[in-house]
């Protein structure tokens, strides 16, 4: 049995009468692909809004590597390891895209209190940078300005930007969001050759990529997780079918 | 070379023939008038750097003009005249005061960070104001200007101008330097997209804060100077119009550039000595000029000249 | 330092504290509502000071120059919101920082054209002059207690229109939901223009109570202005409530330090060190009072957004 690198236990986050979060318990193994799925507004994206530390939760604790990182800050999180991708592409549109990755290389490559030479001319954080480029497929774009590539692209630099943080869980919230049937298939194989190799916790709709990519899903309903197991069994499930998965799979 | 580089180096090298000029003019005047707008063109520089790069949009940097100068004033109402220490403790006393601001007003954006550097430099306006033993409303005088020894002798007036334009190019090209350094990165980063900054892992406020002290710091710098160039100091120094007009002169010469601020100074100094020369009421004139120039001419001059330059 | 003193130095802050809220209120919901820094209220409350002066002073009528100054700088505040302002609202609030600035190079300029660079004085009619005994042995000026009356008049007039009306509730909503407030059938560009109106009518009143008291000359609403913004950062921004709380608490502690920091130093210090420390730190109090806030409740005492 792999260890538990993310354990999340009774993440409570209330807002007003809505119980957004209404008691998630989650544990995502080292080496394992976790898809959450799960309606809209079902709480997925206030979920991992509180595990990327960018929202507190009311109530219960979420334990990282063996520590407990509740109270920490986004930047402390991404520190540890813990790296997200936004559902709306978060970039710096004015930066090229090796830009952006070198940038994410830079926040982990010791303080940056560095201010004669240029960052530019640092192999330490271009060669890396350009090496995930190349790896998500970026590597003909690298000196486009972010904002003029495709959208497609853009979520691919994000994904490069998380991966360039090292870090050793990847939060993916909806990464094929929005993109054509081409792009969304360039994705899945990406995220295909990262598996295993990397730990990732997946929000997505997409049930397709869901389907192929996860070792275990669980699935969120109004606040709570309702069932976890393999894509063979939440299909089987019955509770699944009921609630949600009946009119999208079946 | 980059349209913008040339533009800058273009418009440094027209100060550097500016002396010889003036002299076979014979119009000392113009010694003095640019000399002024460089001394400008560091300020605004130095506002450019976190204003620009970093988006801080500080309304208060006369402050540290202001500091500078006193520091200089008040050592020599003392009868310390030696330029290292008075540049120095400009300089230092510069970023101690951006310290404490800036460690007050970084933590806040947007309108509350306007708001708030604009009061900190009233305190500091109505403090110079205020004590009489540094001539308060009516300023105070310099007996002679800042003393290097034998290296240099300010009084004469063409090496103090040839030794404004080698800082305006130090500062110029320092400030260069450190917004592509890997601190420059993190702080425009922090601008672009504040929670993408915070979601790779840096914390923006520590190298903000720095940026801030530092350019606090340059304008201090600039402050001594300026105090040396007009023999005479007084609170005017930090008034809050004067704010507005180095922040006017950086997005007038084109924001986030680095021949912006200098083209900026340039420019507006020199409209303002045109017309004032034209009419005693030329800021009814620049007031709208002004306006237009923010509704229509965002990019700046720097911007209409070198479009194809970014952050250069 | 006797009760009667700190009495009637009580009602000066509580006067400048109605003048800066009178300010306030109009700068607050003009940001609370289009999100717009505008600098130039501050000519606002300057045209109506000049304006009432003028017309009390050419007419002979205070009735008159009180009328005037008030339409005036209503109309000045439309044109200049429909003129400049309107496409300012969708800027950042470096445009709007600058555009307005601009404005008040124009203002203090053309009221140098208009009525010189030196200060013009107004002065009270008979009914308004004079003093009221409120306290034995204290004799308070009646025109300042009016303007305490005419202030707190109008905040209470404020927060009944705010919280009760239905022009308070688009102004709430649009506030929070522009998009609301354009789905439910407003014009919210009238909205908008009349907001920015009703705001510069009241600094136009406010500049018009302060002329009697004031000098009236260029550069006076900038002045004043600097104080709006410390009330309105330690007030919250986009709060009536805080910006009266904001505005009472200035006026207060500017006042009372101005009137008594020298001597209550003097008492612990040297009296020739507390004649040159005392009015250096009274006029830095409301500054210093800012500072201790923002680090305290960065967002002010009534703020809901911080930063």
């Amino acid at each position: 049995m792999a260890e538990t690198l993310l354990l999340v236990t009774e993440l409570r986050k209330t807002f007003g009468a809505l119980r957004a979060t209404d008691g998630i318990t989650l544990d995502v193994l080292a080496g394992e692909t976790h898809a959450i799925i799960g309606p809209n507004g079902a709480g997925k994206t206030t979920l991992i809004a509180q595990l990327a530390g960018m929202l507190r939760p009311d109530s219960g604790r979420i334990r990282f590597a063996g520590e407990d990182i509740t109270p920490l800050s986004a930047q402390a999180r991404s520190r540890r390891g813990l790296a997200r991708s936004f559902q709306i592409t978060s970039i710096y549109r004015d930066f090229t895209a090796l830009d952006n990755v070198a940038l994410a290389v830079q926040a982990h490559a010791g303080h940056s209190f560095r201010f004669w030479r240029p960052a530019h001319e640092e192999r330490a954080l271009r060669q890396p940078a350009q090496a995930i480029l190349n790896e998500v497929g970026l590597a003909a774009r690298a000196d486009v300005l972010a904002a003029n590539l495709a959208h497609g692209e853009q979520r691919q630099l994000e994904v490069a930007m998380v991966l360039a943080t090292g870090p050793r869980l990847l939060l993916l919230d909806e990464p094929v969001a929005g993109m054509g049937a081409e792009e969304t298939q360039r994705m899945i194989e990406f995220l295909a050759r990262l598996k295993g190799r990397q730990t990732m916790l997946l929000v997505e709709h997409d049930m397709d990529a869901v389907f192929s990519l996860a070792d275990r899903i669980s699935v969120l309903v109004y606040g709570r997780v309702i069932a976890t197991g393999t894509p063979a069994e939440i299909r089987a499930n019955a509770d699944v079918r009921a609630a949600y998965l009946g009119e999208e799979v079946a | 070379m980059k349209r913008g580089t040339t533009l800058l180096i273009g418009t440094l090298l027209l100060f550097a023939a500016i002396p010889p000029i003036a002299g076979w003019l014979n119009e000392p005047f113009y010694l003095d008038l640019f000399r002024r707008v460089m001394i400008f063109a560091i300020a605004a520089a130095s506002l450019n750097l976190i204003l620009g790069y970093g988006g801080m949009v500080s309304f208060g940097h006369a402050a540290y003009l202001g500091v500078g100068g006193y520091a200089v004033g008040i050592l020599a109402h003392y009868g310390i005249d030696n330029g290292y220490l008075q540049w120095a403790v400009a300089i230092g006393a510069s970023a101690v005061v951006a310290l404490a601001i800036g460690s007050i007003s970084v933590r806040t954006s947007g309108i509350y960070f306007i708001m708030i550097t604009l009061a900190f430099t009233q305190m500091l306006y109505y403090l110079g104001v205020s004590i009489e033993e540094f001539g308060g409303d009516d300023g105070l005088r310099l007996a002679r200007r800042s003393q290097f020894g034998d290296l240099l002798d300010l009084a004469n007036p063409t090496l103090f101008y040839y030794v404004v334009l080698a800082i305006l190019v130090l500062v110029v090209f320092a400030i260069h330097r450190l917004v592509n350094s890997r601190f420059g990165m993190v702080i425009r980063a922090a601008r672009s997209n504040e929670a993408r900054t915070q979601a790779i892992g840096f914390s923006p406020y520590p190298y903000r804060l720095a940026a801030f002290v530092i350019s606090g710091a340059i304008c201090g710098l600039a402050g001594a100077l300026l105090a040396n160039h007009t023999s005479f100091l007084t609170p005017d120094f930090m008034h809050w119009t004067r704010s507005g007009e180095i922040m006017f002169m950086v997005i007038l010469g084109g924001i986030a550039t680095s021949a912006g601020p200098v083209l900026g100074a340039s420019v507006l100094l020199l409209l303002e000595d045109l017309l004032s020369a034209w009419t005693v009421h030329w800021q009814i004139i620049l007031g709208p000029f002004l306006v237009l120039v923010v509704l229509f001419a965002r990019k700046g001059l720097a911007g209409l000249l070198a479009r194809d330059e970014r952050h250069g | 330092m006797n009760a009667i003193l700190i009495v009637e130095q009580a009602l000066n802050g509580l006067q400048l504290g109605v003048m800066l809220f009178l300010m306030a209120a109009g700068l607050t919901l003009v940001f609370g509502i289009m999100n717009l820094v505008n600098l130039a209220h501050g000519s606002l409350y300057m045209v109506g000071a000049y304006l009432a002066t003028h017309f009390m002073q050419t007419t002979g009528s205070y009735a008159l120059g009180v009328l005037f100054g008030l339409g005036g700088t209503l109309v000045v505040g439309i044109l200049v919101e429909v003129i400049a302002l309107r496409t300012l609202y969708e800027r950042d609030h470096l445009d709007q920082v600058l555009a307005t600035f601009g404005l008040i190079l124009f203002f203090n300029e053309l009221v140098a054209i208009l009525w010189g660079r030196n200060a013009i004085y107004s002065s009270l009619p008979q009914f308004l002059s004079g003093h009221v005994e409120i306290l034995p042995n204290l004799n308070y000026s009646l025109y300042r207690l009016v303007i305490i009356a005419v202030g707190l008049l109008v905040a209470g007039l404020l927060w009944y229109v705010v919280t009760h009306t239905r022009l308070g509730m688009l102004i709430r909503a649009g506030a929070s939901n522009r998009t609301m407030v354009a789905a439910l059938g407003v014009n919210i560009r009238l909205l908008y223009t009349l907001v920015f109106g009703f705001g510069a009518a009241l600094a136009g009143l406010a500049g018009l109570l302060a002329a009697p008291i004031f000098a009236v000359q260029t550069g006076m609403g900038e002045l004043i202005l600097i104080q709006v913004f410390v009330v309105i950062v330690i007030g919250g921004i986009g709060s009536i409530r805080g910006a009266f709380a904001g505005a009472v608490i200035v006026g207060m502690v500017d006042t009372m330090g101005r009137a008594f920091l020298k001597p209550t130093l003097a008492t612990v210090i040297s009296p020739s060190a507390a004649d040159s420390a005392g009015p250096a730190l009274a006029s830095m109090l409301i500054y210093l009072l800012m500072a201790v806030v923002l680090a305290i409740r960065p967002q002010g005492l009534f703020g809901s957004r911080g930063g």
